[in-house]
């Protein structure tokens, strides 16, 4: 399990309006790599386009190639509905389905995909919350609503729910920012479990976060507000952090940005 | 030295607290007295607007409630009671009472799904699903707006001019169905729209996200989510058309007796034609009788429904 994934050549719009340019990067297989970058560089656009929820958004188009393995995802008749199935996603803010309960909640994709079966729900449900550490707090009340749960919890619910459909890739946007550093620290702990497994990409403002969890750190930036953003360097953690080759990367890591 | 304490108050120190307060009454002195002519103000239009709502009840409800207090009202018809006066013991509303539910559920019936289906389609495609969708959207929202105008009497109109004069059928108690649907259809749209555009976009992202379909995450998602305001505005909606009095007037024709067929040639009753009906002999008791009891019924139907509405409304909505 877990894939590579190519990107070649890529621009992201919104309309017409160009918000990544020309991003060429390799993310291996089992590893985990974090996205980092000032506001508004197109971390958020970027990671989406890696199972194609850009094109959700009115307007929303791509140019250049993403490949998985050996396909590309932006192939004609490739169907974006399956690409989301390998490729999860989770979010800033931890979005439980409201209506429905904790064990509803992981076995949604599953569920919704017309996925049956009492027992193997149950058996999912039970694997998905162990491997996103959440089985213990919540197995006394897996009727409950999802909503109910603290903010932290409800993060790692949204975690089992992405890992239930037995993803290649898991895309993280900002997960822990809504979160107290305890329940981060659960987050980091889970991904780094995590990476045994799945591809992981995590997009994340905290520094120490990055250099904690991450395997490969790709530094995003933008030349002015409106300018499209671009990928500045992409490397090692340990050598982004200690010894970048561009000084813009620097400037950021050590606060001296803008 | 603590600086709440009112005991304190022979100390020099609170040089500053005689200050303020002179300032503070100066300015809201003024303000007070503008807030205060405010709040009256505000009142009285309160009370205003409260005389004719009170007014209308306390007639209806003082005329009306021996009619809706007996059981009579409830199970008879008004067979017997012709000629006036023939048996004053019988003053049902039964057969108004079925008709204007019948045609209500019937009404429902057809025009909530269509309300509810153009509503997804303005909410969830029309937003989100290119230009074309987009443009589509705005001409179909546009009729809406258009359809919420048109007076009953003109959704009466055209209901008899398409059944009778280009159908050549005969008029049957559907015919005022369909009108009451053109009146309701508008509203249920409008209401739904609002309900849909509640339901944070992040719960479809995450749907997405799982790979699950659109229209499978419009179904599963979005629609279990907006449930409670979604039925809540249905029977307001329905509620609102209830009392509508033109196309029965136009489309069917008062018919004293019970009857439950929705296709009968021979029309069918309303609580508003039964007032209409019985308002041109008012000055006999049985007839006045009959106009407030219909009337005090109708209030009490609309009621029901509305409160109806917010109970459903409060039992599905979504827990946390
Ligand atoms: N739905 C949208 N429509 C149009 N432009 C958008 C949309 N979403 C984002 N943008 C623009 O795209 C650019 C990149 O935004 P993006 O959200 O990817 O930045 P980010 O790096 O994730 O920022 P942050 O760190 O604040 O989350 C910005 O200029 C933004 O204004
Ligand atoms: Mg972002």
């Amino acid at each position: 399990m877990g894939k590579r994934i190519d990107v070649k050549d890529l621009n992201v719009f919104y309309g017409d309006f160009k918000a990544v340019e020309d991003v060429t990067m390799t993310i291996e297989p089992r590893s985990i790599t974090a996205f980092i970058g000032p506001s508004g560089c197109g971390k958020s656009t970027f990671l989406r386009t890696l199972n194609r929820m850009h094109e959700v958004i009115p307007g929303g188009r791509v140019e250049g190639s993403v490949r998985l393995d050996d396909q590309d995802l932006y192939a004609p008749g490739v169907d974006a509905v399956g690409v989301r199935r390998t490729v999860g996603m989770v979010f800033q803010r931890p979005n439980p389905f409201p209506t429905m309960s904790i064990r509803d909640n992981v076995t949604a994709g599953l569920r919704l995909n017309g996925v049956k079966g009492k027992k193997l729900l149950e058996e999912k449900t039970e694997q998905s919350l162990r491997g996103a550490n959440l089985w213990n707090e919540v197995k006394d009340r897996l009727g409950k609503p999802g909503a109910g749960l603290s903010g932290g919890q409800q993060q790692r619910l949204c975690i089992a729910r992405a890992i239930a459909v037995e993803p290649q890739v898991l895309l993280m946007d900002e997960p822990c920012s809504a979160l107290d550093p305890i329940s981060t620290l659960a987050i980091e702990d889970l991904v780094t479990e995590l990476k045994d497994r799945y591809t992981i990409v995590i997009v994340t403002h905290n520094m120490q976060q990055a250099s904690r969890v991450s395997d490969k750190t790709a530094f995003f930036n933008l030349a002015a507000t409106g300018k499209p953003g671009r990928l500045i360097e992409m490397n090692d953690t340990q050598k982004i952090f200690n010894n970048p080759e561009v000084s813009a990367t620097e400037d950021y890591i050590s606060g001296r940005f803008g | 030295m603590s600086t709440t304490n009112q005991g304190s108050s022979a100390a020099p120190a609170p040089a500053v607290d005689e200050a303020l307060p002179d300032l503070d009454t100066g300015r809201s002195g003024g303000r007070a007295l503008r807030n205060n002519a405010a709040t009256v103000l505000v009142w009285l239009a309160f009370l205003i607007a409260l005389i004719p709502l009170v007014w209308i009840l306390w007639i209806v409800v003082s005329k009306g409630w021996h009619s809706v207090a007996s059981m009579t009202w409830w199970q008879k018809d008004q067979s017997g009671a012709l000629p006036p006066g023939f048996d004053t013991n019988i003053r049902g509303a039964r057969h108004a009472i079925v008709g204007t539910v019948e045609i209500g559920l019937i009404t429902s019936l057809i025009a909530i799904p269509i309300a509810v289906m153009t509503a997804i389609y303005l909410v969830e495609y029309g937003r989100s699903g290119g230009r074309t969708n987009a443009r589509i959207a705005r001409v179909v929202s546009f009729m809406v707006d258009i359809l919420s105008g048109i007076p009953s009497i003109v959704a009466a109109l055209f209901v008899f001019a398409v059944w009778v004069t280009t159908l050549q059928q005969q008029l049957v108690p559907i015919c005022v169905a369909l009108a009451l649907t053109m009146l309701m259809i508008p509203v249920v749209t409008r209401s739904t729209e609002e309900m849909l555009k509640l339901v944070p976009n992040e719960l479809r992202e995450a749907s997405y996200a799982l790979g699950v379909p659109k229209w499978k995450t419009v179904v599963r998602v979005v629609l279990p989510t907006a449930i409670s305001g979604i039925i809540t505005g249905a029977l307001l909606g329905l509620a609102r058309v209830l009392g509508e009095t033109a196309p029965w007037l136009f489309l069917t024709t008062y018919f004293q007796y019970l009857t439950y067929n929705p296709a009968a040639s021979a029309g069918i009753a309303s609580l508003p034609t039964l007032i209409y009906n019985q308002s041109g002999n008012i000055s006999s008791p049985i007839s006045a009788d009959r106009v407030w009891g219909g009337a005090l019924t109708l209030i009490l139907l609309v009621l029901a429904i509305n409160l109806l509405g917010r109970l459903i409304g409060r039992l599905t909505r979504v827990k946390r």
